[in-house]
């Protein structure tokens, strides 16, 4: 009875995999050239017409122009909607070429911003600045540290930043009434925890959703402007979406919400991990040493990232236990 | 936001190549030091490091700088230092040592050779254990001594790498950028936790809210702590910090025991202004 059980389990599974895979194109990777500074950008279709333009699932470095960030877009009669520039000047201007030769060079009505973060928005000098659009908060974020970001990815990633220079947001995205992209409708919702405002975008039709900085999938988390607990409820409000396909900034784009899962699993054993050291007078020397458990070890960017995640968060932890000031 | 830039100061992948090598001769995380225990710092013909295993230029002329010219010394492996692979925050960059392997510990001296300021605190352990952890500013890629002056009036030398991006000296502290020192000055938080399932002996962490200003940031004069001593109950000196300018901002440091001393604890110090800290450690 139970092996019987068993079996019928396993069919179910296996035949959901199955109809996963068949509405789930294999995602094109990019071919970076570092001698020509070519990013190798490929655009892949995905569900309710939508393109995806693939980042790397690794950490920045100059062999991949530190070009980690799934960017897309989508175009209708009348335009191109674009979703984030990626990392550089060089990025913002290869990610036009390449959606003008899909489009056939229709107009750039509108480009978004999903948060603060550098490969969210450096690529924004290729664009119309009539059409660089982000939240309130984020356009502020960016301000605020637009000129740290550049030195320090010139210091990273070298030639691939060339004449990279930040070019802000000129439209304030209202979420509640960001409706459609031309033709297409969609739901914008701005959550926070990765970063102070993180705006997804969600088609209803469709159910694909750019989940931006709140999901990482097969990729350790990037936390400089994290808070933990907020982020675990915003991906809980993710996942009572229902999307059929997500679109992580990092990562690979995936099926259901086990991408979403799968951050929460690791955000909610980080935060745990991190609450319980504390408790217990660890250093974060040790903390570091003792890394993250077997499951989390084969994702991208692991340990590296990780370090950083208890670099920036651990001390907040400390910080309540020992009572503050 | 104090951790703003971290995103964009992630490691590379040359960075990260070097960083590995190095930590296989150091001892950062992976590594175990591969030296014998206490290797005599001879003078080898044509070797300006006066015999330095991290092969830094610098040395000899620390040595001149921060010990008598006739101090014994070795460099020595048991002395363990704990170091990230990569200083992600180099306005804390997190370091642990213990040089309880060597026995009873006159005096430690922590020293970074490539800070514009290179002494970073002095700690004699009275009946604290000769570890300590704590943080400090870092101004780039650099080697890190922990000088321990054992029983047998010889200085005991462990070392690290770190990488780093740097910045760390010559930038404000989030506290002195935005001004809100002022309002905590000197106040302490702390803790002391038993002995529990990660060790066998008591570990009290105090943090103390100080900017800690190094000098170095143009028009902010150097103020920072430059004593600390705990005392148990009875007044009873337990151990002596002497922090210097490159110690982090809010310095949060664990002290060790291998006996809980007798609660509740007082640090008692002062900055390099005169300002007391005086406070008292219930918990």
């Amino acid at each position: 009875m139970k092996l019987k059980c068993l079996i019928a389990t396993a069919l179910i599974t296996a035949t959901a995999a199955g109809q996963a895979r068949a509405e789930l194109p294999n995602v094109a990777q990019p071919t970076p050239d570092k001698a020509t500074l070519n990013y190798g950008l490929k655009a892949t279709k995905l569900a309710g017409g939508w393109y995806v333009i693939a980042g790397a699932n690794d950490d920045f470095s100059q062999a991949n122009g530190c070009n980690i960030i799934n960017t897309g877009f989508y175009v209708d009669d009348a335009g191109v909607y674009v979703i984030n520039t990626g990392t550089s000047r060089l990025y913002g201007e290869q990610q036009r070429a390449l959606i003008d030769s899909i489009s056939k060079g229709k107009p750039i009505k509108q480009v978004v911003a999903l948060n603060l973060h550098p490969d969210y928005f450096l690529g924004n000098q290729a664009y119309p600045k009539e059409a660089l659009a982000a939240t309130k908060v984020t356009i502020q974020g960016v301000k605020a540290e637009a000129a740290l970001y550049e030195t320090n990815l010139y210091r990273l990633c070298g030639d691939w930043m060339k004449a990279t220079e930040s070019a802000f947001s000129t439209q304030t995205i209202v979420p509640a009434s960001l409706k459609r992209f031309g033709s297409k409708s969609i739901e914008a919702i701005e959550l926070k925890g990765h970063t102070d405002s993180d705006l997804v975008l969600f088609d209803p039709e469709s159910r694909v959703m750019w989940a931006g900085g709140l999901v990482f999938y097969k990729r350790i988390v990037t936390t400089p402007h994290a808070k933990l607990k907020p982020w675990i409820e915003s991906l809980k409000t993710l996942q009572a979406m229902k999307p059929k396909v997500v679109v992580p900034s990092h990562g690979p784009v995936s099926w259901g919400s086990e991408a979403i899962e799968q951050t929460l699993d690791y955000l909610n054993w980080l935060d745990k991990r991190l609450a319980e050291a504390a408790e217990m007078g660890e250093e974060i020397n040790d903390v570091m040493k003792k890394g993250a458990p077997e499951r989390f070890r084969n994702f991208a960017a692991y340990p590296a990232e990780f370090y950083r995640n208890v670099t920036n968060l651990y001390p907040v932890y400390e910080k309540e236990t020992l009572g503050g000031f | 936001m104090k951790y703003g830039c971290s995103i964009t100061r992630m490691n590379s992948i040359w960075g990260r190549a070097l960083c590995v090598a190095v930590a296989l001769l150091a001892g950062n995380f992976f590594a175990t030091p591969v030296q014998a225990a206490a290797a005599e710092m001879g003078a080898v013909k044509g070797d300006l490091t006066g015999g330095d295993p991290l092969g830094s230029m610098q040395w000899p002329d620390m040595k001149g700088q921060f010990f008598d010219a006739n101090a014994a010394m070795v460099f020595d492996a048991r002395i363990k230092v704990t170091v990230p692979l990569f200083a992600e925050d180099a306005m804390n960059v997190p370091v642990s040592f213990d040089a309880s392997a060597i026995g009873k510990v006159k005096k430690i001296v922590v020293l970074v050779d490539r800070n514009p300021i290179r002494k970073v605190l002095e700690f004699i352990p009275e009946q604290a254990r000769p570890a300590l952890n704590f943080r400090f500013k870092l101004e780039q890629a650099s080697p890190i001594r922990v000088a321990a002056l054992g029983q047998d009036n010889v200085w005991h030398v462990g070392y690290a790498f770190i990488e780093a991006s740097g910045g760390g000296c010559t930038v404000p502290g989030a506290t002195r950028a935005d001004g809100t020192w002022t309002q905590t000055l000197n106040k302490v938080a702390g803790k002391m936790f038993d002995a529990n399932q990660l060790r066998d002996d008591a570990r009290l962490r105090v943090q103390v809210s100080h900017p800690m200003d190094t000098g170095l940031v143009a028009g902010v004069p150097a103020f920072y702590i430059e004593e600390m001593i705990l005392q148990d109950k009875n007044k009873q000196v337990l151990a002596r910090l002497y922090p210097f300018e490159p110690v982090s901002e809010n310095p949060l440091f664990s002290f060790d025991f291998d006996k809980k001393p007798v609660g509740p604890i007082s640090l008692v110090g002062r900055d390099n202004n005169g300002n007391r800290i005086d406070a008292k450690v219930t918990q």
